[in-house]
């Protein structure tokens, strides 16, 4: 390539110190904490999707998709804002749970 | 004849003309008394061809939302006819229609749709990728400052690259979520870095140049020849900004001096 010669060493080490820089604060992070940080925005909750809308997004031919046939049924989950699954509330007094519950199974 | 051969045969005689209306269903399907059997045979047709449509809407659920559900229908039921399924994992299907729907006609006045589903398409291949862990920082930073512009980077699994001339990312993100659609103003190319550092797919819009400084690494180019790539390709391009940008998509896991490992 002909341009090959055209970034010098100086510039490319200048670019990654100042990519760098935005991550230079925090230490590396574990594995376990990235996972926290990741899954810190959402939670799991049951009991909350209407029929078919339970998070799955595996594609065509994956058994979870969709795969609830109540509405709110107890033991199908979907992602949700941290902190307000068991704080929504839901018609017929009902309330989401971070584990799963034995309301709305179909028979 | 072994057992599996004689169930081999039986299945091909019997899905030739699964896919092809025009064909007679095949001799062994027969009705009371021998009678033809057409009306029995496209019960199967029926479910054979409706499965895949659902197969296709379930992994194109932007492009089926932007059609509506009828055009959807109409040019995945032409898309199954030309090209059924290779293998039985159904989320590996699909993999033509982007190609399929640039050349379909009555696509033609959407020109950004294909785009979009190679969007998706790129999306549902980062969700059955392979886990990995994304490239520390502390990693590059501990590469000295002379090797950086030979050092080469490992892709990460479920890192793709898809390039538009159309505003295939905004138009991708407005109608992948379940909100009402605004009218959309971006107009310009847009280039899409989708990844999966952890459980999450994510699809970033790529800065000018983005693109090829990316695919050059993810091609094992070293980073000099990558950023010399994408200065050439756009005066815009930033290079410490990219750089940043695909640390924290986390779109590779590893960097060293020298040839790939």
């Amino acid at each position: 390539m002909t341009t090959k010669s055209a970034v010098s060493a100086a510039v490319l080490a200048g670019a990654v110190a100042t990519a760098l820089a935005s991550f230079a604060t925090a230490s590396p992070l574990s594995k376990a904490e990235v996972k926290a940080a990741m899954d810190a925005g959402k939670e799991k909750c049951f009991g909350v999707a209407l029929k078919g809308q339970n998070d799955c997004k595996a594609g065509a031919g994956t058994t979870c998709q969709g795969s609830s046939t109540v509405d709110y049924q107890g033991n199908a989950w979907k992602f949700v804002d941290g902190g307000t699954c068991t704080t929504m509330d839901l018609p017929g007094d009902r309330k989401g749970s971070t584990t799963e519950l034995k309301r709305d199974i179909p028979s | 004849m072994k057992d599996s051969e004689r169930r081999l045969g039986y299945a091909a005689a019997f899905t030739a003309g699964l896919l092809d209306p025009a064909r007679p269903p095949p001799d062994m399907v027969s009705g009371p008394g021998g009678k033809a059997s057409v009306r029995r045979y496209a019960v199967y047709r029926n479910n054979v061809t409706v499965s895949l449509i659902d197969a296709l809407a379930a992994s194109f659920p932007a492009t089926r939302r932007i059609t509506g559900p009828d055009f959807f229908r109409a040019v995945a039921r032409s898309h199954i006819r030309e090209t059924p399924p290779t293998s039985p994992l159904l989320f590996e299907y699909g993999r033509d229609f982007p190609d399929f729907i640039e050349r379909y006609e009555y696509a033609q006045a959407m020109p950004w749709l294909a785009d979009v589903a190679r969007v998706e398409r790129a999306w549902l291949d980062a969700y059955h990728a392979a886990d990995a862990e994304p490239l520390a920082s502390a990693l590059l930073a501990s590469i000295p400052p002379e090797r950086l512009a030979d050092t080469v980077f490992m892709p990460h699994p479920a890192t793709f690259v898809v390039r538009s001339r159309y505003p295939a990312v905004t138009i991708f993100a407005a109608n992948r979520s379940g909100g009402p659609v605004g009218r959309i103003e971006a107009a310009g190319p847009e280039d899409a870095l989708v990844t999966r550092p952890g459980l999450d797919v994510f699809v970033r819009h790529l800065p000018p140049g983005g693109a090829v400084f990316v695919s050059h690494l993810i091609s094992a180019k070293p980073l000099g020849a990558a950023a010399a790539a994408a200065f050439a390709e756009s005066a815009e391009f930033d290079l410490s900004a990219n750089i940043a940008g695909m640390l924290n998509a986390g779109a590779f896991t590893a960097a060293q001096p020298g040839e790939r490992a």
